[in-house]
């Protein structure tokens, strides 16, 4: 620890503030869109009474997962005493405050009512895994700035530990509950499963770390700093072994669902002829983000940062279809609303929904990314988040 | 230091004196009938208190008393033009616009709510 | 079966001599809404009601649309001119059986069940049960999160696209909230039966019926002892109070 010191980012890059730039527009299209969406109504989106979470949905659960999962490197230095992670520690807190207030402001803004945010404040059935997960969201970000801050304040440091077992512990709590928020649904076939609830923890922990190897070889670039090896093979073992994870439990989900015969019909929609969602399922998550960033991680060969990076967006373009495949494919699905019957009416019932989504909830989307990143690369600007070093690089230097 | 505070208070009071006195204060149409449900300084004040009561009970409880109901608002409140149709109780110069522009309050009541009575008499 | 009866004031009382009068005679055999004692307008909604309503579907014809315009003309349902997001709180449905292509027509609706998935996720309880079994939601409350939609087995909530206009004074609607069948709650509360029930009776083939699931005596109460009906998706357990027969 004494090897390492934080500072805040120096010096000027030009990719600093193109960027810069480039996310401030983006956030200003998300605004416009928002502004565009509530004054008009939902009905300039793609989103129908079939499809009612459509795109903007897809991004605002890939940033509230990312911004669980973001929070590892912080827990693994803190609560299972990781020396390795600790020079990351700081911006992997950040990183969590800033992703999920991205997502948060994605929901929020996609509400048919978004002036009634006070409503929802004071007005709570709690019943609802939905309610739980305002409470926890809310309170994710109030507990990961007091691990900041006990992180960053001198004479703090002895609460590091508790406050990041406390984080750690809502951090699984929030990520259970946003996979229980489809979990508890019995209505639809792709859902009504206890087991989304931990396929959504393992999403968050391989999605948070691939954002969070974006974040770093960025953050080294600009800062001079290198990922010593053997923190770099530990986060490559680390991310390998939770895409692994996330898909084992993707297979015993599917492989599960074909035992069961009322079930074959979601089956073989997402995963075999359901038009775009077996492509984004196979293709997009399976095989770009699943087997070949693991692949890259563990093989030696693939061991430079510039593979680490394309390792990395593979793994969260994987992760948004594979998002939109549970959250837009279970949708497009026709209900079961008598067992044995085929049904027919002239409202859509018996037949595949076709969502297409508009460019409002693609810019919503991307707005609520973009302010994530904004709120990052303003903070570390800001106050003294990236690790530098005076003496060698810790790692190199064990006691 | 006293002088100030005297010329303070004065100047509030002339504003307050000249505004009472101001032209500008909002008129709206007469309601139907003698007078309202509740006295007129107390609707003022309190008259989303009751709407708000109201809503509460006649939704969840199904309780559908009438005497503070938003649709006895309009049907009492909301005026008719020279041919017969009813001008919605919300446009502008109305009833219920002109204090809320008055007093810069925006109302959500009439997105969802009906801001004319009925055509057709009903029970 | 039941028949609508005329409209009348609050204070009706069944088996006097006003309610002799008041009954129209449709069909042999016709009986008026059943009612327990017509509750005061102070008094709120109670438990001791469980409104049903019984779907025949034999008798549901399947290019019959009464139930629809009626619903639709009742709450002033403008179609927007984009089908996917028009409101439907009732619609058609033909069932085909899998193993012996016989269909049956009927309408679907909210079910208003007894354990509703759409009350359990609503996030501001907006999405509610009534004391006497009407699901309802409150759109002074609702977010407009369509969590609720995500959450019915039965499709049967529609979210509000675009601005309304035009709404009828007993059934607020407006944009950004989800909405669905509140079995005409407004009509029930004055002693009338929903729409669709009325012009089923009056101008399509006498399908559906109303009335006090809990009171012994009330005709739907003996139907449903009587002769075999099934909610839709029985599987859930969800205690719909929307039965169908003939399915």
């Amino acid at each position: 620890m004494e090897n390492i010191r934080f500072q805040a980012l120096a010096g000027s890059h030009t990719g600093y503030r193109l960027l810069l730039w480039l996310l401030i527009i983006l956030i200003g299209a998300g605004l416009i869109a928002a502004h565009h969406i509530e004054s008009q109504g939902h009905w300039v989106t793609g989103m129908d009474n079939r499809v009612v979470w459509g795109l903007p949905h897809v991004f605002a659960i890939f940033l509230i997962l990312s911004a669980s999962g973001a929070l590892n490197t912080a827990s693994i230095s803190s609560v299972f005493s990781g020396s390795d992670y600790r020079p990351w520690a700081r911006l992997s807190g950040l990183l969590a405050v800033a992703l999920l207030t991205g997502g948060l402001a994605v929901l929020v803004l996609d509400l048919g009512r978004p002036d009634r945010l006070v409503v929802a404040m004071t007005y709570y059935n709690f019943r609802s895994v939905f309610a739980w997960n305002i409470f926890l969201y809310t309170g994710f970000v109030l507990v990961v700035l007091a691990y900041l801050w006990v992180m960053m304040t001198p004479g703090m440091h002895g609460y590091v530990r508790s406050v990041g077992v406390f984080a750690l512990i809502w951090r699984l709590i929030l990520t259970s509950g946003t996979g229980a928020i489809f979990g508890f649904l019995v209505a639809r076939d792709a859902y009504d499963t206890a087991i989304l609830a931990p396929l959504f923890i393992l999403m968050s922990l391989s999605l948070g770390m691939a954002v969070f190897w974006v974040t770093i070889l960025t953050m080294c670039r600009w800062n001079g700093y290198r990922v010593s090896s053997e923190l770099s093979e530990k986060l490559r073992r680390l991310s390998a072994l939770f895409i692994l994870g996330v898909l084992y439990l993707v297979a015993l989900h599917h492989l599960t669902n074909l035992y069961m015969a009322h079930h074959l019909g979601i089956e073989r929609f997402l995963l075999v002829d359901g038009g775009v969602y077996p492509w984004l399922f196979w293709l997009g998550f399976v095989l770009c983000g699943g087997i070949v960033p693991v692949w890259w991680f563990l093989d030696r060969r693939f061991c430079a940062p510039a593979w680490s990076l394309t390792a990395a967006l593979m793994v969260i373009v994987g992760g948004l279809c594979h998002l939109y495949v549970i959250i837009i494919g279970a949708q497009a699905y026709p209900l079961r609303l008598v067992s044995g019957y085929r049904v027919d009416s002239g409202h859509y019932d018996g037949e595949i929904t076709h969502y297409l989504p508009t460019l409002p909830e693609l810019a919503l989307g991307i707005g609520g990314v973009s302010l994530a990143l904004l709120l990052t690369v303003l903070a570390v600007r800001a106050l003294p988040f990236l690790p530098t070093v005076t003496g060698p690089l810790p790692g190199s230097n064990r006691a | 230091m006293t002088h100030r505070f005297v010329i303070g208070s004065l100047m509030i009071v002339s504003l307050t004196a000249s505004s009472i006195a101001d032209v500008t204060m909002p008129s709206y149409p007469k309601g139907k009938g003698e007078r309202c449900v509740e006295p007129t300084d107390i609707m003022r004040r309190d008259h989303f208190e009751y709407l708000m009561h109201h809503r509460k009970i006649s939704v969840h409880l199904g309780v559908r008393s009438k005497r503070h109901s938003l649709v006895g608002c309009v049907d009492c409140h909301a005026s008719q033009a020279d041919n017969g149709a009813y001008i919605p109780v919300n446009a502008p110069g109305q009833f219920c616009s002109s204090c809320h522009t008055y007093t810069a309050v925006k109302i959500d009541c009439f997105s969802c709510h009906a801001a004319v009575p009925d055509d057709v008499e009903k029970q | 079966m039941t028949d609508p009866v005329n409209n009348k004031p609050r204070r009706r009382f069944l088996g006097g001599t006003g309610a002799g009068a008041a009954l129209l005679a449709i069909a042999p055999g016709v009986k008026l809404v059943d009612l327990a004692l017509a509750r005061d307008e102070d008094e709120p909604a109670s438990a001791e009601t469980r409104w049903g309503l019984l779907v025949d579907a034999n008798r549901c014809a399947t290019d019959c649309r009464a139930c629809v315009s009626a619903c639709e003309d009742e709450h002033a349902l403008a179609k927007t001119g984009r089908k996917p997001l028009d409101p439907q709180w009732i619609r058609k449905v033909e069932l085909v059986d899998e193993s012996s292509d016989r269909s049956v027509s009927l309408p679907l609706m909210c079910q208003h069940c007894e354990d509703p998935p759409c009350v359990d996720v609503c996030p501001t309880g907006a999405s509610f049960r009534r004391a006497d079994g009407i699901v309802l939601v409150d759109k002074h409350t609702c977010i407009g999160c369509r969590y609720c939609m995500m959450a019915c087995p039965f499709n049967a909530r529609s979210f509000v696209h675009e601005d309304v206009t035009g709404q009828k004074s007993y059934s607020p609607r407006g944009k950004g909230t989800v909405e669905s069948c509140t079995l005409c709650v407004h009509r029930v509360d004055q002693d009338r039966t929903p729409a669709c029930v009325e012009s089923c009776a009056v101008d399509g083939g006498g399908a559906l019926a109303f009335g006090d699931l809990s009171d012994a005596e009330s005709t739907v109460s003996k139907t449903v002892r009587s002769q075999p009906h099934r909610g839709l998706r029985p599987d859930l357990e969800l205690n719909t109070g929307v039965r169908y027969r003939g399915v």
